[in-house]
């Protein structure tokens, strides 16, 4: 018969991944408010500068990429966890870090330099609702750049243990799903916004 | 350094008493725990414990207490209405006034209608399923103290500084900063942002304990009603509070950044807020009355001493509210201006919503017809609802109805038929339900005579609050009116309005002697048997109070009213024991209340150096929480056998 500490390890995980899946789903909906705005608002500029004025494609679009791609090593690292090998998920999560740390450097580029020509969140309400929808985004990738330190280093000290390895699952659905709300956000404020 | 604490606030006399009233009442609550020596057993048993049935013991409290207070200011406002006609001006300023009305909702609906759900779920969904525990029990506590630091925020707008006078749900661009410089509507967004995240994550908590943890035996269609009926509620916290914490974000981001969202120039749009207010809040009312709908449908079946009715048809009906629900916000403004194609869906599904509402009410008196009905407590409290909860029902159909509504929006009409039907279906079910579980939770029954009493009070109480306001509805009197003319002649029917209040303070009364009265007598109570009302249901197969594992073997399920044939069918079932997990106490939970309280208030002063520390602090102590280790204690089966 099985311990009743690996039966109540086995349930927690069972319920930990569910719980989060719903936290993910709430979080959705946040989003979907944040866009539901967006796109009432962005129209409304005030005399100032709009969509096509400000964006620029090949720069969303590289940010895009590096995102797409943080999200790809970060799948990595869950192969790699299948299949035991503690230095490599370390390495994986270090890759997808850099990058998202790239991701984050690029977004706060692209606002200081929209700031800068005055265009700030002041300005209008669609600047509001953009500075407001990608900066909620940017804040979840931060938020998530943090609980990848938080993890990680449990993982170099002790290696990977049930829970470390539930955790880190949470944390892969988190990346993954702030990659679809970022799609989300390429298509509907900077693909959308450049036509 | 201190932000905008070094403003003095001036205070007139009434809002003196009422600041110094509570911090009296804390101080001797205080020095009474002392006194007592309690101070430790307080910390051990309840502030650090993980145990559910203990957190649903704290919801109560704040909800209890924010009831009497949410009281307090509906007798102020009730006073200064029946005064403040003509040449008199009544006791209360304008400001103070407009601030007790947005005091009373917030209140009412953050802190005790949500409380006391949240105080159901934790102390009954667990023993009803069959569970040991909550999903995440620490995740538990937390929700509790972010609920109870939203009251706490609220209740210290009265002694620091002053609430908001914009209204409950905070309209913008009232509540802008360019017409509400103060800091009011800011103990407003901190109180409700903070206590409305902690329902987020209650409510993520329980859905996933329902859906995941329930016995053996027990699928989708053999739940309790109850169960069906807080499921309903979960989905519902956790499609529309999002909303909620979204929306008050903007409201925040346009006062504190000068963003524009709802401000109306620079490109804002304040409609939209209004939608998504009510995009949250429609399906808040319903968050509210679906578990009262729970409560009913258990307590009719056991005190008619019948299955429920059309247990099918009950789940379908919930299941229906539960989406209809979320298409019918605009109902709240029909006077935006949508076009009439607009109105009419909107009004329509409105309508739609009495349909699945009528079976429900069809069923309970289906499952009276020809039971053997006790007329308990409990019952009253049923019979009383179905009485008002109909004529809320049905003047809210009426108001569905957009041209009606023209008329009707915003004036005393619209109060009545909301109050129909949350205090004649949530307050009530609350208390039904409070009655019927109390022996369960504290192992003692309530004084059934002052129960009654407490009853005709509240119920006529009731009727003599509200119906008037009906009528004046319908006369054109608007709501949160704090003057008006002689020649309208209203002022008998205000008056009669407020000693309906007055009446419903003294049900109050009794329930507060009932309370005392039966702790008295509590050793003529006891509930010896752990089923003190013939009951159908799991909870009521435990000892009362039930041990901190609840079960001591989990049970296996067959069908609906699962305890109800262990008990007939006299099938000797073998008890198997097996060692326990249970969760350790923990003191962090309460601290990360602690830090978000101290976030909150220095965020309504603007000292953010320090509501930066206090977040890194909440940070911190979940950090540590995620590194502990050995989190739970075990109990040995041995002990289990020796402890039943």
């Amino acid at each position: 018969m099985r311990g009743v500490h690996e039966k109540h390890l086995e349930e927690t995980y069972s319920k930990t991944v569910f719980g989060f899946w719903t936290y993910l789903m709430t979080d959705c909906i946040l989003f979907g408010t944040l866009f539901a705005t967006y796109l009432v608002l962005h129209n409304n500029t005030f005399g100032g500068p709009s969509a096509p004025e400000l964006f620029s494609m090949p720069f969303a679009l590289t940010e895009t990429l590096i995102l797409l791609t943080s999200s790809f090593t970060c799948t990595l690292s869950k192969l790699a966890a299948y299949r035991g090998d503690k230095n490599k998920v370390i390495g994986w999560f270090a890759v997808t870090f850099l990058l998202g740390l790239a991701f984050i450097a690029m977004e706060l580029n692209e606002f200081s330099h929209l700031v800068h020509e005055g265009n700030s969140w002041r300005r209008s309400g669609f600047l509001t609702g953009f500075f407001t929808l990608v900066a909620t985004h940017g804040l979840h990738i931060s938020t998530g750049l943090l609980w990848m330190i938080i993890l990680i280093i449990p993982v170099c000290r002790h290696g990977l243990t049930p829970v470390s390895l539930k955790r880190l699952t949470c944390l892969r659905m988190f990346w993954h799903f702030l990659d679809i709300v970022w799609i989300f956000i390429f298509t509907i404020v900077y693909l959308m916004g450049s036509l | 350094m201190l932000g905008r604490l070094r403003d003095v606030y001036q205070h007139d006399f009434i809002e003196y008493a009422a600041g110094y009233s509570m911090l009296i009442g804390a101080l001797l609550l205080i020095g009474y725990l002392t006194y007592k020596k309690k101070w430790k057993w307080l910390w051990k048993e309840y502030i650090t414990s993980l145990d559910p049935k203990k957190i649903g013991m704290m919801y109560l409290a704040v909800a209890m207490l924010s009831l009497v207070k949410g009281l307090v200011d509906a007798l102020m406002m009730r006073a200064q209405q029946a005064l403040s006609v003509g040449e008199s001006h009544g006791y209360l300023t304008s400001d103070h006034f407009q601030q007790l009305f947005t005091a009373h909702g917030t209140t009412m609906i953050f802190f005790v209608g949500m409380g006391i759900i949240f105080a159901l779920m934790n102390l009954i969904v667990p023993l009803q399923i069959g569970a040991r525990d909550v999903a995440f029990p620490f995740l538990n506590a937390v929700s509790f103290y972010l609920y109870a630091v939203g009251a706490g925020l609220m209740v210290l707008s009265l002694v620091i500084g002053e609430f908001s006078a914009a209204g409950w749900v905070c309209y913008p661009p009232l509540s802008g900063l360019a017409y509400n410089p103060g800091v009011g509507v800011d103990y407003w967004i901190w109180s409700v942002q903070i206590a409305g995240i902690g329902s987020l994550l209650s409510g993520l908590n329980f859905f996933v304990t329902i859906v995941k943890m329930r016995c053996p035996g027990m699928t989708l269609m053999k739940m309790p009603i109850f169960i069906w009926s807080i499921l309903g509620t979960l989905v519902l916290i956790l499609f529309a509070f999002p909303i909620l914490t979204a929306t008050i974000g903007m409201l925040t981001l346009d006062r504190y950044l000068d963003m524009h969202f709802f401000t109306p120039d620079f490109g804002g749009n304040p409609m939209m807020y209004i939608n998504l207010i009510w995009a949250w809040g429609h399906p808040e009312v319903y968050i509210l009355v679906l578990p009262a709908f729970g409560v009913f449908s258990e307590i009719v079946a056991v005190f008619s001493q019948k299955r429920l009715f059309g247990y099918v048809s009950m789940v379908w009906a919930l299941a229906a509210i539960t989406f209809l629900s979320f298409i019918v916000w605009l109902h709240h403004f029909f006077t935006m201006g949508a076009s009439a194609n607009v109105n009419a869906f909107f009004g329509v599904m409105t309508m739609l919503i009495a349909v699945p509402t009528g079976v429900k009410l069809f069923n309970w008196l289906f499952t009276m017809h020809r039971g053997r009905i006790l007329f308990t407590t409990p019952m009253l409290w049923f019979l009383g609802f179905v009485f008002i909860f109909v004529i809320g029902g049905m003047t809210g159909v009426l108001m569905s109805a957009a041209p009606a509504d023209y008329q009707i929006h915003n004036s005393l009409f619209l109060i009545a038929h909301f109050h129909s039907t949350i205090i004649g279906g949530v307050v009530f079910a609350f208390f039904c339900g409070l009655t019927y579980w109390f022996p369960k939770i504290f192992g003692y029954k309530l004084n059934e005579r002052l129960g009654r009493y407490a009853f005709w009070c509240w119920m006529l109480g009731f009727l003599l609050a509200f119906m008037p306001l009906y009528f004046l509805g319908l006369m054109g009197a608007t709501r949160r009116l704090d003057h008006y003319d002689v020649t309208t002649g209203w002022q008998p029917l205000f008056i009669v309005a407020a000693a309906g209040v007055v009446l419903i303070s003294i049900g109050v009364f009794f329930q507060v002697l009932q309370m005392i009265v039966s702790y008295r007598q509590r050793k003529e109570n006891l509930d010896t048997t752990g089923d003190p009302w013939n009951g159908r249901t799991l909870e009521w197969s435990l000892p009362s109070p039930p041990p901190e594992y609840n079960f001591a073997s989990i049970p296996q399920v067959h069908g609906i009213d699962a305890f109800w044939s262990m008990k007939h069918e006299k099938v000797e079932h073998k008890r198997h024991y097996e060692d326990i997990l249970m969760p350790k106490n923990t003191p962090l939970a309460v601290l990360i209340g602690g830090f978000s309280f101290l976030m909150g208030f220095c965020l309504v002063w603007h000292i953010m150096w320090l509501a930066g520390l206090s977040l890194a602090g909440v940070i911190i102590c979940m950090v540590i929480r995620l590194s502990e280790k050995n989190t739970e204690h075990l109990i040995s089966a041995k002990e289990v056998q020796r402890l039943t």
